[in-house]
């Protein structure tokens, strides 16, 4: 089998209702077999382009298209099956119920006869390195799987042409390099030619051989050998949100909080078990136990560890919103204020001004039509009067540069707004502590410095920080203690802590990019 | 959402003919309203039970549905149903007659006839199974089946997003209070929340299933063969002679009354 060629002349794709177009005046050539990392700002219309040559961007209902884009001299849309497509969102990928028929299900649809299509699964699945019975549940995967199986169901349809829309932004350090690898291994031993967008460009900067940049104002700003674009535009790339290894992003100055009245202590967890109580049952389910940890005011706690070893279950218990399944989590006087000494038995509107959660997927918090609104659901309900909620929710907007939003729909904002948002929400009603649940999942490297610098200057005034992060960046920049959930050796609920606690020396980071 | 399904003589049966049975088996007892035919059908639907390789435990827990519905039914027919024949008890508005006892242990036997097989047709059933012999064997257009199969997936999704969404609104301040009313609008207001994002998730899934090849006009392949065999007739004509049976019982006993005479 022969790589596809792609090739487009002029392209355009301006989707219905825009204004403006997504994608304009794109000329490109890729060479059949080429491996090509496509970077670009957000907005620039890469997973446009993506969708276009995957060929279900939809049709003249769905938006308007210039120019022409080919694969091997044919329409997308024409071309099935030669193209296959990764996603970014691993659970949106999942077909079928079993693994087996999830990665013929697309074999099916290109009518690939019966007696083919087997071995082309287990083939498919032997190449992205995922060792399981045909019959396996794919709702027992783990995100990293589940883009492996993505990728597998792609494979065995055999295309001339993958291409992958960050299809490693959701997932843990393990999960990307599991992914990268299966997708190198496949694309060597097929031929296939390969695009791929991602924001991290670390993961792929050694294994493609061409980079090229979209202009958010149409065309192409730069395109060469990986290298080349990477040094020539690398400080544009960077300042634009891209992560270019040799531009990090600036790290914020610490100024460390000091304690004077000594009441620092805010939540003690002290063999602290947690669990969530399953649909129609009474007793929860044990997935991490035996934590104990101090949360204080001024201090970074971050909780790291594989998936599914109980780190968002444990983030939800310290934040007040599920019961301790065993153990003790006791509030400190400072933070309780007068509400008794366990958060889960506090009244909803008593967290306001203690505890602020922000979710992994900002889109489970909105409850408002605008963006001022939803900055106003905090203060509303603390009782303040709507003179206090303006200044609240006008200062809010303007410090997190979300003013020429404010008449807004939350759900329509882009993925670093959302998350700019879900964590001013939060910050409305002044918490004492912050639990954030990955909060730099899928964020470009402007706007997670930006909430870095944010997250650090609350440090700095005295609010405690417990977050949820596989970003080993974000550790390095914010964390003063480090707690680390293993996986235990016996089974899949009982699950215990190596090493507890991890102190980590305060502030290892305080300079700018090194 | 794959229900644990344990090898079985009925697990291996083909769904289309398990459907076939349980609607043959509805469908008799639909025709007439008494006690004799819902007898004879569940005293031949227990004889089968047998071969339906689930645990009591299963049989139980799965089917406590319909062994609370039917009691249920058949009280509240005897107490306030449409009397006839000899009065055996009378207060108020609640009297009991012979003809209501009839009709209430009627309907409290049809719930538990009909009821029955379609709860094991279930249990002893894979949704893909179903959907690849819907498919095949029925001839139903894949574009429909699948669909409804891939969107049976999201259902498990449904009560992760609800627990989540319900949390949040706790955190954001507005989880409780407001009694009844507000109970009724956090509700109403977590409902539409779950509706929002379950419409995202939905067409998210379908780009990465057009993404597949999925939706166009030409034909496809199954990777799994739904073949209905002789003894997946066999079971559909076993069907039919517990209908038949039940009917035939009726009329013989003399208590057919047919809902539409």
């Amino acid at each position: 089998m022969r790589g596809a060629r792609v090739t487009a002349n002029g392209w355009g794709w301006r989707h219905a209702g825009r204004s403006r177009p997504a994608v304009s005046g794109l000329d490109l050539h890729i060479q059949p077999g080429e491996r090509v990392l496509v970077l670009g700002p957000s907005g620039a219309g890469k997973s446009t382009l993506m969708h276009a040559l995957a060929g279900v961007l939809g049709d003249d209902e769905d938006g308007d298209e210039t120019g022409e884009l080919f694969i091997d001299g044919q329409r997308p849309s024409r071309a099935r099956g030669r193209v296959g497509l990764v996603l970014q969102d691993p659970d949106s990928q999942v077909v079928l119920a079993r693994v087996g028929d999830d990665v013929a299900f697309g074999c099916e649809n290109l009518a690939v006869p019966r007696a083919e299509i087997w071995p082309r699964v287990t083939r498919a699945l032997a190449e992205v390195g995922l060792d399981l019975p045909l019959r396996h549940p794919t709702s027992a995967l783990s995100g990293g799987q589940k883009q492996r199986l993505a990728l597998a169901g792609v494979l065995a349809m055999q295309p001339g042409l993958v291409l992958l829309d960050e299809p490693t932004a959701n997932l843990d350090p393990e999960g990307v390099v599991e992914v990268r690898d299966a997708v190198l291994r496949s694309v060597q031993a097929s031929g296939a030619t390969l695009i791929v967008i991602e924001h991290r460009v670390a993961v792929w900067e050694h294994v493609v051989d061409r980079v090229i940049v979209l202009d958010p104002a149409g065309g192409i700003l730069a395109d060469g050998p990986t290298e080349d674009v990477l040094t020539a535009q690398g400080e544009r790339l960077a300042a634009a949100g891209v992560w270019i290894p040799s531009h990090p992003p600036a790290r914020p100055d610490r100024h460390p909080w000091t304690d004077a009245a000594g009441a620092g202590l805010l939540l003690r967890a002290d063999g602290l078990a947690v669990g969530r109580v399953p649909f129609a049952r009474k007793q929860a389910v044990v997935v991490a136990d035996g934590l104990t940890l101090d949360v204080r005011a001024g201090q970074a706690t971050t909780i790291s560890g594989p998936n599914g070893t109980g780190k968002s279950t444990l983030a939800l218990t310290l934040a007040g919103l599920l019961a301790p399944a065993g153990g003790g989590l006791v509030a400190g006087e400072s933070l309780a204020a007068g509400r008794g000494t366990a958060p889960h038995r506090w009244r909803s509107r008593d967290l306001l001004e203690r505890i602020g959660t922000v979710f992994q997927d900002p889109e489970h918090q909105f409850l408002a039509g605008t963006v001022h609104d939803e900055l106003a659901v905090g203060p509303r309900a603390l009782g303040l009067s709507p003179a206090e909620q303006t200044d609240i929710v006008d200062g809010l907007l303007h410090r997190l540069r979300l003013d020429h939003l404010a008449g807004a729909n939350p759900f329509t904002l882009s993925g670093g707004e959302k998350r700019r948002l879900s964590v001013a929400t939060v910050l409305a009603t002044r918490p004492r502590l912050l639990v954030l649940d990955e909060p730099t999942f899928g964020q470009d490297s402007r706007t997670w410095a930006e909430l870095v610098r944010l997250l650090a200057e609350l440090l700095d005034t005295g609010t405690a920080m417990v977050a949820v992060t596989h970003d080993t960046d974000f550790v390095t920049a914010l964390a003063d203690s480090r707690l680390i959930l293993a996986a235990g050796p016996g089974g899949a609920t009982a699950r215990r802590v190596l090493g507890g606690t991890v102190a980590v020396p305060a502030r290892l980071h305080t300079g700018g990019p090194s | 959402m794959t229900p644990e399904i344990r090898p079985s003589a009925i697990a291996r049966v083909n769904p289309v003919a398990k459907l076939a049975v349980a609607l043959l088996i509805s469908c008799a007892l639909m025709l007439s309203i008494d006690w004799v035919s819902a007898a004879v059908a569940l005293l031949l639907e227990g004889l089968l039970l047998a071969w339906c390789g689930l645990t009591a435990r299963q049989f139980w827990l799965r089917t406590a549905p319909v062994w609370i519905a039917a009691p249920f039914g058949l009280l509240t027919t005897v107490l306030y149903g449409e009397d006839s024949g000899a009065v055996l008890f009378s207060a108020g508005i609640v009297s009991i007659t012979e003809g209501s006892v009839a009709l209430g242990l009627a309907i409290g036997l049809r719930v538990l006839a009909i009821g029955i097989p379609g709860i094991v047709l279930l249990a002893t059933t894979d949704p893909t199974d179903l959907a690849d012999g819907l498919a095949q064997v029925l001839r139903l257009p894949a574009r429909f089946v699948l669909g409804a199969l891939a969107g049976l997936r999201l259902v498990g999704m449904f009560i992760d997003d609800w627990q989540s969404l319900a949390l949040a609104r706790r955190a954001r301040g507005v989880g409780d209070g407001g009694g009844l009313r507000g109970r009724a609008r956090r509700f109403t207001g977590l409902a539409f929340a779950l509706l929002v994002l379950s419409v995202r998730r939905g067409s998210k899934l379908a780009t990465a299933m057009e993404a597949r090849g999925f939706g166009s006009d030409e034909p496809r392949t199954w990777a799994r063969p739904s073949v209905f065999g002789v003894r997946d007739g066999l079971i559909v004509l076993l069907g039919l002679g517990i209908a038949a049976a039940a009917i035939t019982a009726a009329v013989l006993a003399g208590t057919w009354h047919f809902v539409l005479a």
